[in-house]
């Protein structure tokens, strides 16, 4: 058959013969020779034992990630959350079930926010919203969350804690993502609520999971005003990371102020030339290299 | 002729006029005028065998793409169709059959199956009715394609996929087939090693072919002396490394396809002199890419960081050339000059759009983004902290960066450790699904199952090792006068090719250790000579090799055998094959259960 010879597939009568047939062309690996068998198969055997014998060649779990694969080409929502939930008891591995099961409580999810969020917006308790969340992301959804749900309680759907305890999202995630979408929203004391935290001993300190360069990245994205990024940059342990993102951002007090901290005149008298005449900074810095009590180190 | 084939050691004209002759031979059957119905992926790898030109020369009037509906009106009495052998194909080819008004303008009916007929395929053209209503119906083989003159590809861009996912050797026959076409027309090739489960398919398949042949004995002269199949997950790091070379990044940033490259129009603007330019043009700038163009073939496969030197160099030749024409005195002289203007004036253009082109790349090379991403993998492949989750790949899926671009990156860790902790494993999935979509989780599992990115098995971590006892880590490679193939990737030599580049010398034998840590067999075949054809060979006379990749292989591992080919004492030359040109992005796309999705 392989060399294009019309051959007669009769004489393999019993099941043995005719898979025997299949392995040997599957080991010729001539699709054409493969595909004349398998016709072949299909016509002289019952579909329950072609099936049989061919689903013991398979593996359980790809068939399982095979099955969940059509939700892709399920449009509507509702149909695709349904099928969704049937995928769970495929046999998937333990760790892919957990994944497909936060799948299905997403969308499940999702829908239900869509529908509430719809008729908010109708009653006019919402802002028209251009983002639609069904099929987003986890983290694109938790976004939105904290976009138009921020303050909510915890027991709701769309409250973004509710999200991120019932979905297990990192700290880090939740905080860039609650980050972000304050800054977007110029929510500048929702964003410095985030740092803040209190001690045992009643004192506040600011800490964050994230660098706070990053912070400060996120923040001028969203353009946030001087004031707010100033305070961030000065939140940045090292020196010299702290200066280039101040000039970067000309937060010129905070490169005033290291250079001070530095003992550095040079550099000092450097930046003058880059404040505007005659404003408050430069006179600050007139005043610094006047004063007799610094011991400046050049 | 296409000049850029014949400058090789290896002529590959050869296969490509023997491509020709073929397709002329089949044109010639369907006799009279005749309109073709083109599968449009073919158009590309066909425009290398044969521009329209000879299509006009055998009767071709007109081209059509191939779509649903009505054909087009075309005065031709044959109608043929390219197409691969797809059953969705067929349907449309039924469509088109169905709706043509048979009474009005009889046509003839032909199909050419590339590069393979398919029982299946004809099948469902009888089911839907319209077998019977073709005259000819014949395959055009079109394995391997010449598209440099060292460089064949069959463009077959889901062999990985298939071989190492779904089990599915068809491109490994296609291969061997291709393999055995190219002794054919270049003499059987006396030594065969290779490296690899699916190596030692293909050599299998080649000595079962070649036995079933075994009436006819091929005369021509070797020129081939030795063929290295390499099973592309033998070494499953490289490519996912950011390529250095400046053929490697116009790859890695615009694509390279077909020996073309699209290219953002705005730099590429004729200016006028005087003028200010007015409408920009919004068309892509589609420029070829082969070593016709002396400048590109010059500084394709320098490091990048190599190119702007070499340009302003070329630049001083290219001006003071154009300056002897105040020497030319004498009529001889002048005329001599503008015998050469045409030459200069092709310099000129060709160092104008090479400059433009390194200026694009190097925004993206000097970009804090670009050197942050170098910088990890580097660390990766020097072993450095690979075993814990690394905070630039988690910055990277908060900021929502390409999703392909973090697949990369977790891939190439776990590759260099030789696969992730289950915490670590456990936390970058959980990210990217939770990011990306839980869609993903196909991809994941695809990338899991092709070993890219995977749980730390019992194993111990073989890397380390590998890496010292093959030096695959060059800590000063120098960029601008390499003298190793490390400088492609500035510092790390690809596993790949310091494998080729051992077994020329001093041999496999040397790394049987570190050989038994890579996946698969390796194994040495030889095929029998007829009596009188062994070469004999002449002194300093360099040995040619034929290093096929089966999966796939980019440009800076292309980049690396040249190399060698040049080094002064290797006494070896390399023509390189493989099923697929491709880079990291392309490589990984190609793993993905949903191609559309991976940008967000």
């Amino acid at each position: 058959m392989q060399h294009g010879k019309a051959v007669s597939l009769e004489k393999f009568r019993s099941l043995q013969d005719k898979l025997l047939l299949l392995d040997f062309s599957v080991s010729a690996n001539d699709g054409n020779v493969i595909t004349a068998v398998l016709i072949y198969l299909k016509r002289t055997l019952s579909k329950e034992v072609l099936f049989r014998e061919l689903q013991a060649l398979g593996r359980t779990e790809d068939e399982a990630l095979l099955k969940y694969k059509e939700h892709l080409s399920i449009a509507d929502e509702n149909k695709r959350r349904d099928f969704l939930k049937s995928c769970l008891s495929l046999p998937f591995s333990p760790e892919d079930l957990a994944l497909v099961q936060d799948h299905y409580t997403l969308l499940e999810r999702q829908i239900i926010i869509e529908a509430t969020d719809r008729q908010a917006e109708r009653g006019g308790k919402l802002p028209t919203k251009t983002m639609p969340i069904l099929n987003m992301s986890l983290i694109t959804t938790l976004y939105y969350c904290c976009f138009y749900h921020y303050s909510e309680a915890k027991n709701t759907f769309s409250s973004p804690l509710n999200v991120r305890q019932t979905f297990k999202i990192s700290e880090k995630q939740f905080f860039v993502t609650a980050l972000a979408a304050r800054a977007e929203l110029k929510e500048w004391l929702d964003v410095d609520a985030l740092f803040t935290c209190r001690n045992w001993l009643g004192f506040t300190k600011k800490k964050s999971p994230l660098s706070f360069q990053r912070v400060v990245d996120v923040l001028q994205k969203n353009s946030a005003p001087t004031q707010v990024l100033q305070d961030y940059v000065a939140l940045v342990d090292d020196a010299e990371l702290r200066i280039t993102l101040a000039q970067k951002h000309k937060c010129h007090d905070i490169v005033i102020n290291t250079y001070r901290d530095l003992k550095d005149r040079q550099q000092l008298l450097g930046y003058r030339g880059k404040v505007e005449t005659g404003s408050a900074e430069e006179r600050r810095i007139d005043e610094l290299l006047t004063n007799q009590q610094i011991r400046w180190k050049n | 002729m296409a000049a850029h084939l014949s400058y090789g050691r290896v002529n590959l004209n050869i296969l490509r006029e023997a491509a020709r002759k073929e397709l002329r031979e089949f044109l010639d059957k369907c006799a009279g005028s005749k309109a073709i119905v083109w599968d449009e992926y073919l158009t590309g790898p066909f425009g290398l065998i044969a521009q329209y030109s000879l299509l006009k020369e055998h009767e071709v009037e007109k081209m059509f793409t191939l779509k649903s509906g009505r054909l087009p009106a075309a005065d031709v009495k044959n109608i043929i169709f390219f197409v691969r052998p797809r059953l969705e194909l067929m349907d449309i080819i039924a469509e088109n059959i169905i709706s043509e008004d048979k009474m009005h303008s009889p046509r003839d009916f032909h199909i050419l199956f590339v590069p393979r007929r398919s029982m299946l395929c004809e099948q469902r053209l009888k089911e839907q009715g319209v077998l019977a209503s073709f005259i000819n119906i014949e395959e055009y083989i079109l394995d391997l394609i010449p598209y440099d003159g060292d460089l064949l590809s069959m463009e077959y861009e889901s062999a990985f996929r298939e071989c190492y996912l779904e089990n599915d050797q068809t491109s490994l026959y296609h291969t061997a087939k291709g393999l055995m076409t190219l002794q054919a027309l270049y003499g059987t090739i006396p030594q065969i090693y290779g490296k690899g489960e699916c190596a030692r398919h293909v050599a299998n398949m080649m000595l079962r072919m070649k036995r079933e042949f075994a009436g006819s004995q091929n005369q021509i002269l070797p020129v081939f002396d030795t063929l290295l199949l390499l099973d592309r997950n033998v070494d499953l790091l490289t490519p996912l490394a950011t390529q250095l070379t400046y053929e490697g990044l116009i790859d890695e940033v615009y694509g390279i396809t077909n020996g073309y490259v699209k290219l953002p129009p705005e730099k590429f603007a004729q200016k006028k002199q005087g003028e200010a330019s007015k409408d920009l043009p919004t068309e892509p700038k589609k420029l070829q890419l082969n070593s016709a163009e002396e400048l590109y073939a010059e500084i394709r496969d320098k490091n990048f960081n190599a190119v702007g030197a070499a340009l302003s160099k070329k630049a001083k030749i290219i001006s003071a050339a154009f300056e002897e024409r105040h020497n030319a005195k004498t009529v001889g002289e002048i005329k001599q000059f503008v015998s050469q203007l045409p030459h200069m004036q092709a310099a000129r253009s060709s160092l104008a759009n090479h400059t433009s082109i390194a200026e694009l790349i190097k925004d993206i090379t000097t970009s804090e983004a670009f050197f942050d991403n170098l910088t990890v993998e580097q660390e990766f492949m020097t072993g450095v902290e690979t075993d814990k989750v690394n905070t630039y790949i988690e910055d990277s899926i908060a900021q929502k960066d390409p999703l392909i671009k973090i697949l990369r990156l977790v891939s190439m860790q776990s590759v260099c450790n030789n696969g992730l902790k289950q915490k670590v494993f456990d936390y970058y999935r959980r990210e990217i699904l939770q990011t990306y979509g839980y869609e993903h989780i196909l991809t994941l599992n695809n990338l899991e199952k092709a070993g890219l990115l995977k749980l730390q098995s019992n194993s111990r971590n073989n890397y380390p090792t590998i890496r010292k006892t093959l030096k695959l880590w060059m800590e000063d490679a120098n960029e601008q006068n390499p003298n190793d193939i490390s400088y492609v990737y500035s510092g790390y030599a690809p596993l790949s090719i310091r494998l080729t580049q051992v077994l020329a010398r001093p041999g496999w034998r040397s790394i049987e250790e570190v050989l038994k840590m890579l996946p698969g067999p390796h194994f040495e075949e030889r095929q029998q000579l007829p009596a009188g054809l062994h070469k004999k060979r002449q002194q300093g006379e360099n040995r040619t090799t034929l290093v096929f990749f089966l999966g796939g292989v980019s440009y800076a591992e292309i980049a690396a055998l040249r190399f060698l080919s040049q080094m002064e004492d290797s006494g070896m030359e390399y023509i390189i094959a493989t099923t697929k040109l491709l880079n990291g992005t392309t490589w990984i796309k190609s793993l993905m259960d949903r191609p559309e999705a991976q940008t967000s």
